[in-house]
C-alpha cells in the first residue's frame, strides 16, 4: 500500500519536473487521441450518409389494372412477414392517379390524353424497402416464387421494377461494403501510425531516463518499484491528453455543426453533445492505456539487466 | 581480459584499497561483487552466497546489503538530496516515519544538512560524493564498495572523503576502496590490493 503510494506519488513528482519533455508527450498522445476522435465522427458521418443512401432505394411492385385491394393487401401481409423487408407502403389506383396528375402539372400534352382515355389507366402499387441494400433480391425471387402463387398473386403483378433497378442496386451494394471497408482500413491504419509514434515519443522520454533507471537498479530499487512511476506517468500523459483533446473538438465541431451540417448531412456539434460520454470513455480509455502499454514495454529494455 | 586469476578475500570489518592504473581492472572487480558484470570462469562469494547464481529478485535483496559510491557520483538527477537518500530507504522498503527521521541526520551527518532540497546540479563535485556516500550508507550496509570516489575531485574534497570513508569503517562497516591515486592509500594506511593488467601483483596487509 505504501509502495503503491509512492509509485503514484513519484509518477506525478516526474510528470511536473519533466517539463518540456512531458507536454512534448502529452502533445504526441493528444494527436494520436484526436485522430481517433476525427475517426469516431467520420464514421459518424458515413454511416449516416450511408443510410441516407440506403433509404432511397426501393423495390415497386405494380399490379394490373382493376386488381382488387383485397388481394393487394393480402401480398403486403405476406411481405410484411418476411424477415428481410423493412416496411411496405400501398398506395391504390386512384392516388397513384392524383400523384401522376401533380407530377406532370404543367405537362399539358400529357394531361390532355390522361383526359382523353377517361378510365384510370393506373393500377395500384406497393412500395417495398428491404433492410439491406442486398435483401431486395431475394423479396424479388420471393415475388416469383410458389409461395404467391398459393396466393394468387403472380396473375395480379403487372410488372415488378427490381431488375430495372437491378443495376442501381447493384451498384449502390458495391459502393456501400467498399465505403465501409475503406473506412475500416483507413481507421486501422490511422489508429497503427498514431499508436507507433506515441510508443517511440514515450521510449525516447524513456531512453533520457536510461541512467536514472539503472542507478535506481543499483540502489536495490525493485523492478515494479522503478518501473511503476513511469506506468503512472503514462497514465497522466493521458489524461491530460484527454482532456485537452475534448477541448479542441468542442469549438471544432460547433464550427461544424454552424457551417457544415447541410454538407455532411448531420450536426456534429449535437452528435458530439449528445455522445459525449462514450467519446469521453473511449478516448479517456485509450490514452491511458497507450501511456501506461508503451511505458511498460520501453522501460522493459532497460530494466532487464 | 580485464581480469584474470584473480583471488582474495575480505574479512567483515577490514578496509581494502585496490590501487592500479586505468584499465588494471579495478572497476571490473567491483562490478563482479556487485553481479553487474558476468565472470567467463571463477565465482564471487558474498558470505556463503554466490552472487552470479542469484535471481534476479535475490540480487536485489543482495544489493541492498552492500552500499555503493561511483566516481560519476550516479546520483538521480531529477531528484533533490533529500529524495535521492529517500528512494534508497523506499527500495529497503522502510517505513515513512524511518525515512523522514533518518535523512536529514544523514545528510547532517556528511555535512549536507543546509542543502537538502538541491538538485544534484546544484551541487560541487564533493558535495555530490559526499551525497552519493550518504546513500551508500542509509541503510545500514554491511559493505561499502567505493570505485574511485575521488577520482573527479580536488585534494581537499578527496580527503574529506577519504575521511568519511574511514569513520565508516571504525563504525564497523567493511569497505572495499579503488583508487590510483597514491595520497589516497597514503592516507588510509590499510590493506592494499595491486591490480596490474588484470592480475594481482601484491597484497600487503599494512602499506605503511
Amino acid at each position: 500500500m505504501t509502495a503503491l503510494k509512492r509509485i503514484i506519488k513519484a509518477g506525478f513528482i516526474n510528470f511536473t519536473r519533466g517539463g518540456i519533455i512531458s507536454w512534448a508527450a502529452v502533445l504526441v498522445v493528444t494527436i494520436t487521441l484526436s485522430v481517433i476522435t476525427m475517426i469516431i465522427l467520420l464514421q459518424a458521418v458515413l454511416y449516416f450518409s450511408l443510410n441516407v443512401i440506403k433509404d432511397k432505394v426501393d423495390v415497386t411492385i405494380y399490379f394490373n389494372v382493376g386488381t382488387s385491394e383485397d388481394k393487394i393487401i393480402l401480398l403486403k401481409e405476406s411481405l410484411l412477414k418476411l424477415p428481410e423487408v423493412a416496411a411496405v407502403s400501398y398506395t391504390s389506383d386512384i392516388e397513384a392517379l392524383k400523384l401522376f396528375r401533380s407530377r406532370h402539372e404543367n405537362d399539358y400534352p400529357t394531361i390532355q390524353a390522361l383526359d382523353e382515355i377517361g378510365d384510370n389507366p393506373l393500377g395500384a402499387y406497393l412500395n417495398v424497402k428491404a433492410r439491406e441494400v442486398n435483401q431486395y433480391e431475394d423479396i424479388a425471387n420471393f415475388l416469383k416464387s410458389d409461395n404467391t402463387l398459393v396466393l394468387g398473386s403472380a396473375n395480379i403483378i403487372d410488372k415488378v421494377n427490381y431488375h430495372q433497378n437491378k443495376l442501381v442496386i447493384d451498384k449502390l451494394n458495391a459502393i456501400i461494403s467498399g465505403a465501409q471497408k475503406l473506412g475500416f482500413l483507413i481507421t486501422l491504419l490511422l489508429i497503427i501510425i498514431s499508436i507507433i509514434i506515441t510508443f517511440n515519443t514515450i521510449r525516447l522520454t524513456i531512453f533520457i531516463s536510461k541512467e536514472e533507471i539503472s542507478v535506481m537498479r543499483l540502489v536495490g530499487a525493485s523492478k515494479m518499484r522503478v518501473r511503476g512511476p513511469f506506468m503512472i506517468e503514462g497514465a497522466i500523459y493521458g489524461i491530460v491528453a484527454t482532456i485537452l483533446t475534448l477541448i479542441l473538438f468542442w469549438p471544432v465541431t460547433a464550427w461544424l455543426g454552424r457551417n457544415m451540417t447541410d454538407f455532411l448531412g448531420i450536426n456534429m456539434y449535437d452528435y458530439y453533445v449528445s455522445n459525449f460520454f462514450q467519446i469521453f470513455a473511449i478516448i479517456l480509455l485509450s490514452g491511458i492505456f497507450l501511456g501506461v502499454i508503451s511505458s511498460f514495454l520501453a522501460i522493459r529494455k532497460y530494466l532487464n539487466k | 581480459m580485464a581480469l584474470d586469476d584473480v583471488t582474495f578475500t575480505v574479512t567483515a570489518g577490514e578496509f581494502v584499497s585496490v590501487v592500479g592504473h586505468s584499465g588494471a581492472g579495478k572497476t571490473t572487480l567491483t562490478k563482479m561483487i556487485l553481479a553487474d558484470d558476468i565472470p567467463t570462469s571463477g565465482t564471487v562469494f558474498f558470505e556463503s552466497i554466490n552472487v552470479h547464481k542469484l535471481k534476479n529478485k535475490d540480487l536485489t535483496k543482495l544489493r541492498r546489503r552492500i552500499g555503493v559510491v561511483f566516481q560519476d557520483f550516479k546520483l538521480l538527477s531529477n531528484k533533490t538530496a533529500y529524495e535521492n537518500i529517500a528512494f534508497a530507504m523506499e527500495a529497503a522498503g522502510k517505513a515513512d516515519e524511518e525515512i523522514t527521521n533518518d535523512v536529514p541526520h544523514v545528510l547532517d551527518l556528511v555535512d549536507l544538512g543546509n542543502k537538502i532540497f538541491h538538485f544534484p546540479n546544484q551541487l560541487s563535485g564533493g558535495e555530490q560524493q559526499r551525497l552519493a556516500i550518504a546513500r551508500a550508507i542509509i541503510n545500514q550496509p554491511e559493505l561499502i564498495i567505493a570505485d574511485e570516489p575521488t577520482g573527479n575531485l580536488d585534494p581537499i574534497n578527496t580527503y574529506e572523503v577519504v575521511q568519511i570513508l574511514k569513520k565508516i569503517n571504525d563504525l564497523g562497516t567493511t569497505v572495499i576502496l579503488t583508487t590510483h591515486n597514491k595520497g589516497v592509500i597514503d592516507s588510509v594506511g590499510k590493506r592494499v590490493i595491486t591490480l596490474e593488467n588484470g592480475k594481482i601483483i601484491r597484497d600487503t596487509k599494512n602499506s605503511k
